[in-house]
């Protein structure tokens, strides 16, 4: 059940370049939430939905295929930031 | 490079000032000097310190191992290593699943912090693996060039940098540590389950006992308002009012951090929509119905009570909820902004209603109004 438990629709930023993908599947080997399969010997998003936005796919394809804004999720940092206009930590996992 | 132990000086890989920690179960004679190994057998403490990291923000804040390289079983040039995060409970759940095995541990200083945090951070991180990889001088270890990393490190390791600075190539592992045994027969291949974080109902109910502690102290705050609110007469407050007056919303102040930060995280996947702040206001709309139809109280009966009533504790189990986006492995920063940019307006507005109701409920009790 955990596996599959989604968040919001249509809100992720994540962006898949197809072009440049050379299918290393360093995607697949990283990501937490299994938003990536093999097809056609490319990287090919399964549901975006799933995607939490942790930077692993980014970070680590070497060609740029993969786009995405990666950053703290704790609401309570995402208050203080609104408010003090940056975004610093909460204070809990320091 | 190793260091001399300041007890015997002797060359080892991890600094030791002194006696060992329970953990070291005794030392790997290598060429490059010796390495201290660590037991893949819990013991209370361990287990002790398990639990408290799950109650005591303190406590799992300092509750950490020294970085540096370590042994498991009777490693040799061969042998796998194993990359950790410098918290002790990392640490001991990958010794006591790496139990019965024979490898090296790179424990890396996280700041005491677990992998995946310290991977968003950035501290399980390219720069702490190659700096770490150098301070120990893995290289004279082990005969081969692999290292294996948790896969909740990726989000903060850049693998082909690692490659390109040290020659080392990362291997991502499972998950979960209890997968790392089957990983390594299947020949360094972990499969799609292997590699999906999950969310369970346990995952779930060992949070909560933080989110709780961490709001205590707000409770107090809240029930001295709560009371002085109800106490409060043009003669000054009355201890008599505000016991009598008080109690009911003090205690249904109480059960709403039960239900926010208990009960709708509990019950998660089971409360309707996809927006937590929703499902928070959901559980508390329908905490506040029960009340109102089981407890025969006659405030209850009052109509600014009951506007006060449901818009001041849906609105806390709302933002309860929605605090826990932060703790979950489903969530992400967009959704939780996109929630935010909603949901606190309409906090403001309920909040506001909810204190208007309550000075009118007062005027009206002082005839007044």
């Amino acid at each position: 059940m955990g596996d599959s438990m989604k968040y919001l629709k249509n809100v992720v930023t994540l962006k898949q370049f197809p072009e440049k993908c050379t299918g290393c599947g360093i995607c697949i080997d990283v990501c937490p939430r299994g938003v990536y399969e093999m097809k056609n010997k490319k990287a090919s998003i399964t549901d975006k939905d799933l995607c939490i936005e942790c930077g692993a796919c980014k970070k680590n394809c070497e060609y740029g295929a993969i786009e995405v804004a990666e950053g703290v999720g704790c609401a309570a940092a995402i208050a203080i930031g609104m408010l003090t206009g940056s975004e610093p930590n909460c204070g809990c996992c320091d | 490079m190793s260091v001399n132990c300041c007890g015997t000086g002797e060359k080892q890989a991890t600094p030791c000032c002194g006696s060992a920690p329970a953990y070291v179960s005794g030392y790997i004679e290598t060429p490059a000097g010796k390495v201290q190994q660590v037991s893949g057998v819990w013991s209370r403490q361990e287990s002790i310190g398990q639990i408290r990291c799950r109650i005591s923000g303190s406590f799992r804040m300092h509750y950490t191992v020294d970085p540096g390289l370590y042994g498991i079983g009777n490693p040799t040039k061969e042998s796998p290593v194993f990359v950790s995060a410098n918290y002790k409970m990392s640490f001991d759940i990958l010794r006591r699943e790496l139990n019965g095995i024979y490898g090296w541990i790179l424990v890396l200083d996280t700041r005491g912090i677990n992998v995946w945090c310290a991977a968003g951070k950035g501290t399980f991180g390219t720069e702490e693996i190659i700096n770490r990889i150098r301070s120990v001088g893995l290289e004279q270890y082990v005969g081969h060039r692999r290292i294996i990393l948790p896969q909740l490190g990726a989000p903060g390791v850049q693998s082909h940098t690692i490659k390109n600075e040290t020659g080392f190539s990362v291997k991502f592992g499972p998950v979960y540590a209890h997968d790392i045994k089957q990983y390594l027969n299947n020949g360094y291949k972990a499969d799609k389950q292997m590699r999906t974080v999950r969310f369970s109902l346990m995952d779930r109910m060992v949070l909560t006992p933080m989110e709780i502690t961490a709001l205590l102290k707000y409770t107090l705050i809240y029930a001295l308002a709560v009371f002085a609110l109800f106490g409060l007469t043009p003669q000054g407050i009355l201890f008599k009012n505000a016991l009598s007056e008080g109690t009911l919303f003090v205690i249904m102040g109480l059960l709403a951090l039960f239900f926010g930060a208990y009960f709708t995280l509990v019950f998660l996947p089971f409360i309707p929509f996809r927006s937590f702040a929703l499902k928070g206001f959901i559980v508390g709309v329908a905490y506040c119905a029960l009340v109102s139809v089981t407890l025969d109280n006659p405030l209850l009966h009052n109509r600014y009570i009951q506007i006060a009533m449901f818009t001041l504790f849906p609105v806390i189990t709302s933002y309860l909820a929605l605090n826990f986006t932060g703790c979950t492995t489903f969530t992400n920063m967009s959704g939780v902004v996109k929630e935010m940019k909603i949901a606190i307006p309409l906090y403001v507005i309920a909040l506001a209603v909810s204190i208007i109701a309550l000075v009118i409920y007062k005027l009206v009790s002082w005839g007044i109004v």
